[in-house]
């Protein structure tokens, strides 16, 4: 009782902030391990629902297709990422305000507008079959800023005089930004990566615009179990879902700390 | 001679700085700029029998949003992104506040707490959301268990319900920015202040406030911006009975087939947040408060 009494209610209001926060995750894991249909009261502990998700042959196709999808986004996208943050960083030229404005937008674009413009544009313009193809595409497209910041956040904490030197002792541009630049960025590109790979894994709405048939991903899935109506199932899969994206972005998140 | 070396120099670095930047440009170029260029015309075409569009030139589209019907929607969109953007701020503040003057050790873990929600899934958090809210839900179960009420509240699809939802999904989206302007607030001014006879609140008012003004702009930015073009949030627990902008995209793109009609609104949506990215950047003195948001 004597914490109660020494926090302020700036503290209380913070707890209860961080409980509110996290409270849905709670809900989540108590109704996942309940035995009981209707998942309302509990009923008793059971690790029933985790046991047919992964029985549940549906369910482990959208796993397979949702990693093939995030992995190949987070390869490309981490790729053409580093590449942008480095020639940012590297150059000037004319436009360079425009071209940093442009790969803000679509940060900030509404999700569905970037949803639908790309079902219209792959349906009606290009004609191309929607499938995993789509997909990634699309999710290459989102991750590329985010991974850009991340490198460029790590590419202005790096001692330029380090490429300069390895310039001075004779080595070309390309050797330099393979043996210098890049080792000293790796820290941030792997934390890029991770986080690219989990946009790419946890998204929903675009990715509900741009896939096919056959190319449903987990989100797509959970949607639409939502949809039908609420099974006990979801809960387990959501959890696991939100326990690994969380995984990763702790991984993510210690390497983006580790020093240059 | 000299100088034309150095022209071609500089030349020869433009075509580098072309070449490494060519894959971004060509993939947001052909993938994201262009789809959303495409999606403005077909805005202003005629809609297709069976979805899609015929390539005729109409205005017909834009003025339908003055129906009553989509007006509300509308009207409905901006008042919950706002009122929900108040909210945070008064939640947030507070919360980033704390969070900036705690010790250092616990600072980083309660930041890395706000940090961890924002890249995990919205449509998961708020689906759980709905197991508390539902007729048959956590907090119905509980009042009717303590005999506050008989009958389940309805509490899921409601536009309060929605508004709760926002809050809950861009928390972290307000607190971020204000704690990177509230830990850079020099403490010694606030005493400075008190020194000089301000009440605490005064302080408040007049040094802390508009010291941390770029961390409110681009707080209030990043909630108002998601909150204009939320698909998840209200189509989860707002339902048919509480659409909002997306929802009606989503609906022009499904079972309503007229696509020109939802790429108009769709365009709207983009319309206001490259508004409200403009005013920001154009009023806030908001390029550096940018570059800190990144």
């Amino acid at each position: 009782m004597k914490i109660v009494r020494y926090l302020d209610p700036l503290t209380w209001f913070t707890v209860l902030c961080y409980i509110f926060l996290y409270i849905p995750l709670g809900v989540l894991s108590v109704f996942s391990f309940n035995d009981s249909r209707f998942s309302v009261i509990w009923q008793g502990f059971t690790w029933e629902w985790y046991g047919k998700l992964f029985k549940d042959p549906q369910i482990m196709d959208c796993l397979y297709n949702s990693v093939v999808i995030a992995l190949a986004a987070m390869v490309l996208s981490t790729i053409i990422g580093t590449l942008t943050a480095y020639g940012l960083y590297r150059f000037r030229f004319r436009g360079k305000i425009l071209f940093d404005g442009v790969l803000f937008l679509p940060i900030v674009t509404p999700e569905i507008v970037v949803g639908i413009s790309l079902l219209i544009f792959y349906t009606s313009i290009i004609h191309m079959t929607l499938g995993l193809y789509t997909v990634i595409i699309a999710h290459v497209a989102f991750d590329i800023p985010f991974v850009m910041l991340i490198v460029r956040a790590r590419l202005q904490g790096m001692d330029r005089a380090l490429e300069e030197a390895s310039m001075d002792l004779g080595a070309d541009e390309w050797t330099t930004f393979f043996k210098v630049t890049i080792p000293q960025l790796k820290p941030g590109i792997i934390a890029a990566a991770l986080l690219a790979f989990t946009l790419s894994f946890d998204d929903f709405v675009i990715t509900f615009f741009v896939a096919g048939i056959g190319s449903t991903t987990l989100p797509l899935q959970i949607y639409s179990m939502v949809k039908l109506g609420v099974s006990p199932k979801i809960n387990a899969l959501s959890l696991l879902i939100i326990l690994f994206s969380m995984a990763l972005i702790t991984i993510a998140d210690r390497f983006q700390r580790k020093a240059v | 001679m000299r100088k034309r070396i150095l022209k071609f120099f500089h030349r020869h670095q433009n075509m580098k700085a072309f070449g490494i930047l060519s894959p971004c440009i060509f993939w947001l170029g052909f993938f994201f700029l262009m789809p959303l260029v495409i999606m403005a015309i077909y805005s202003f075409l005629q809609r297709g029998l069976y979805g899609g569009v015929e390539w005729m030139f109409t205005w017909e589209h834009y003025p339908r949003f003055i129906d009553p019907i989509y007006l509300k929607i509308l009207v409905r969109t901006f008042r919950l992104s706002f009122m929900a953007t108040i909210a945070l701020l008064i939640i947030g503040y507070p919360m980033a506040y704390k969070i900036a003057r705690a010790q250092k050790r616990w600072r980083n873990v309660l930041l890395f707490l706000v940090i961890l929600p924002f890249w995990t899934s919205d449509l998961i958090r708020t689906y759980a959301w709905m197991l508390i809210l539902r007729d048959t839900g956590l907090i119905n179960n509980l009042l009717m268990f303590l005999h506050i009420i008989d009958e389940p509240l309805t509490l899921l699809y409601t536009e309060g319900a929605i508004l709760l939802g926002l809050i809950y999904v861009y928390l972290p989206f307000m607190v971020l920015p204000l704690y990177a302007s509230i830990e850079k607030l020099d403490p010694s001014l606030l005493e400075a202040a008190e020194d000089l006879g301000a009440t605490p609140f005064w302080g408040f008012l007049k040094v802390t406030v508009p010291l941390t003004k770029s961390g409110i702009l681009a707080g209030s930015l990043l909630v108002f911006i998601p909150s204009v073009g939320v698909y998840v949030v209200s189509d989860l627990l707002g339902g048919a009975k509480a659409m909002m902008i997306g929802n009606l995209v989503k609906l022009q793109f499904g079972q309503a087939r007229n696509w020109p009609f939802g790429s108009a609104a769709s365009f709207i949506l983009m319309t206001v947040v490259l508004f409200a990215v403009f005013a920001y950047l154009k009023f806030a003195g908001g390029k550096e408060a940018l570059e800190e948001a990144r």
